[in-house]
């Protein structure tokens, strides 16, 4: 018998039931479109945290004060614990201890109340920096301009908004030029960051940038610690010798007990961290879709069952007639490959539609392989489950078959 | 396969059937011996439990014989493998069944169509001859009918159409009149005496003698013997010439 003509007969028996058929393709269709989803999520969160990370800065290594949590070179306690400081940034900038890096940039943090006319807003972050913060932290300005260094050494008050803040400030008008108050100090806008968006853990946007040199007189002092100090190296391949370099020239002077008080965060570093966590993470999605996919095979080859089951009469009828053993092989299995082939190719559609929506904060990014693994995988479990009924079938002695009520 | 006009289509040499083992031993057919040469109608009659069933079942290759030897058209059964039991059920016999036995949900042209899928005719071939049976039992203008939405006359005409659409050398007919009124009966009888008629062998199952009387041939069964074989036209029963001597080989070769 031609595959022609036993996907014809498979057709007209998954036509004779089609509630019944109907029922059997969903669990396959489920599975499918689970394992598609899901993978989705788990590959969407991972690209949204690697684009926080990459967002960042790739070159970059940050140091942070205190020597506690986790990062290289931990290990001091909190009675040690020393502040970082401009002067610890001048020694970093020395180009013969540090041929490795492009440049230091120091960063303080705060939290400031900004008005403008009668809205009030509060940016999740408030840094004030030096110029090279736009190169090393990749954040450009959409309009205007970042700050420049004569307005670092003029302690000038202007500000660049990201466009979170923007838009609670100012809605629809052009902020460049405005003044705004800051803490009830006012300050110019001079520039508009690029949007970032999330980067899976906090809105990149929402933030507002000072010179470094106003920001510590308005907020901590200019005698303050610096919140973090960010190196670039001047290429990927030298990010490594950047961070040993900087880690060299701050462990004299800050460290306890022969154990340092700093703590450096190589990005790249980070970044395979995250990355090897979220293929653990979608893996384990993945398993539990697969056991959905496992479950809906399982009702395939019940319902295959109960069909053989039920139609054994007919069975017996096609042997008399001449049918072979291998043509009713062929009938029944095609038949539970027609309703996981169904089942599957709707699973594919209703995986792909629903990864378009954002599923517990983060953006499904389908991932092509797994729609064609979640396919074939549903196609073989009717193809495996399909084999016993369909050989029960087969198997069936004519004259018993005929004889069945 | 050469044998031509002269060969028979049906040879049972030495026949016995039985269930079950030792003393629970149930003894369906005991030593038949039984020869129809083509184009014969016979009848086989007896009371429930006489065998007629299992002979039914043997002839037609649904069930092998515990001893002795099957020749159907030339062909020793007892050599087939699966493969071609399956062959000779879809070439050399047509089943017609006291139950019909259509497929559900399936058009009558569809039905009749199914042993030449298994019998691998192309798609348009198929069509053709599929029609033409329909034509011979006279039910063309209902066969994209379902089943259930025949009456029981026209379903058994419809199996009976199945039966012949392969033109096989032997039609088997399980009571076929068994479960139908007496007007259907006799259209049933006139098909295959029409059938008869145009040259097929037919043994028929009954228990109702004026559905026997139509046949050319009768043979009583009693607890799985042959009890009589009687021609009821002209010609000497072939089954009383037939010598123990005349060996399978000659009749096979």
């Amino acid at each position: 018998m031609s595959v022609l003509e036993a996907a014809r007969m498979a057709l007209h028996g998954v036509a004779a039931n089609r509630l019944r058929s109907l029922l059997t393709m969903l669990g396959i269709t489920i599975g499918v479109a689970a394992v598609i989803i899901l993978v989705a999520v788990g590959h969407g969160s991972a690209v949204a945290v690697q684009k926080g990370i990459e967002g960042l800065g790739t070159n970059v290594v940050t140091i942070q004060p205190g020597g506690f949590g986790f990062g290289r070179g931990s290990g001091g306690n909190r009675s040690s614990f020393t502040q970082l400081t401009m002067k610890d940034v001048k020694a970093l900038q020395d180009p013969s201890a540090t041929p490795d890096v492009k440049s230091v940039t120091p960063v303080v943090t705060g939290s400031v109340a900004a008005t403008f006319g009668s809205a009030s807003y509060t940016p999740n972050q408030f840094i004030g920096t030096t110029p090279s913060y736009e190169e090393a932290r990749k954040s450009p300005v959409a309009a205007g301009q970042f700050i420049t260094q004569q307005q670092e050494t003029a302690h000038s008050r202007v500000v660049v908004l990201g466009q979170t803040v923007v838009t609670n400030l100012f809605g629809g008008q052009d902020p460049l030029g405005q003044t705004i108050k800051l803490n009830g100090i006012g300050f110019q806008v001079v520039g508009v960051l690029a949007a970032k968006g999330t980067n899976g853990v906090q809105d990149q946007d929402d933030i507002a940038i000072a010179p470094l040199t106003t920001t510590q007189s308005l907020l901590t002092g200019v005698t303050g610690g610096l919140g973090q100090i960010i190196i670039e190296a001047k290429s990927s391949h030298q990010v490594n010798a950047a961070e040993a370099e900087a880690t060299s020239i701050l462990t004299p002077t800050h460290s306890s007990n022969g154990s340092a008080n700093f703590r450096v965060l190589n990005q790249a570093s980070l970044l395979q961290t995250t990355a090897s966590t979220n293929q653990v993470f979608t893996v384990l999605l993945a398993a539990v879709a697969a056991i959905s996919l496992l479950v809906g095979g399982i009702g395939v080859m019940n319902i295959m069952l109960v069909t053989v089951t039920e139609r054994t009469r007919e069975i017996g009828i096609r042997k008399a007639v001449g049918a072979r053993r291998s043509d009713i092989l062929a009938q029944f299995l095609s038949e539970s490959v027609l309703l996981s082939v169904f089942g599957g190719a709707v699973g594919v559609a209703v995986g792909l539609l629903g990864s378009r929506f954002k599923l517990v904060g983060v953006q499904p990014a389908v991932e092509p392989y797994s729609v064609v693994l979640a396919l074939a995988v549903g196609i073989a479990v009717g193809l495996f489950f399909g084999i016993y009924p369909a050989n029960r079938a087969a198997s069936l002695r004519p004259i018993d078959a005929l004889r069945y009520e | 396969m050469s044998g031509g006009l002269r060969r028979p289509t049906l040879f049972l040499r030495n026949v016995s059937k039985s269930y079950g083992q030792g003393e629970i031993a149930v003894h369906a057919l005991r030593e038949v011996d039984l020869l129809v040469e083509r184009g014969d109608f016979v009848a086989v009659m007896g009371s429930s439990g006489s065998g007629k069933s299992t002979l039914m079942n043997v002839l037609g290759c649904l069930d092998v014989p515990t001893t002795g030897r099957y020749f159907l058209d030339g062909i020793d059964v007892a050599d087939l493998d699966d493969y071609e039991l399956a062959y000779v059920r879809n070439r050399k016999i047509g089943f017609v069944f006291q139950s019909f036995n259509l497929v559900p949900r399936t058009s009558a042209l569809h039905n009749v169509e199914l042993p030449l899928i298994y019998a691998r005719v192309p798609r348009r071939e198929r069509r053709v001859l599929a029609v033409e049976a329909l034509d011979a039992v006279g039910l063309t203008h209902r066969m994209e009918h379902m089943p259930n939405e025949l009456s029981g006359g026209q379903q058994q005409r419809v199996a009976i159409a199945r039966a012949i659409v392969t033109a096989p050398a032997l039609v088997l007919a399980d009571e076929p009149t068994g479960n139908l009124d007496s007007a259907s009966t006799v259209e049933i009888m006139h098909i295959l005496s029409d059938l008869h008629a145009a040259g097929r062998t037919i043994v028929m199952i009954t228990h109702e003698p004026e559905v026997a009387a139509q046949a050319k041939r009768v043979i009583h069964l009693v607890d799985g013997r042959v009890d009589s074989d009687r021609r009821t036209d002209s010609a000497p029963a072939t089954t009383a010439r037939l010598e123990r001597d005349d060996s399978a080989e000659a009749v096979s070769a």
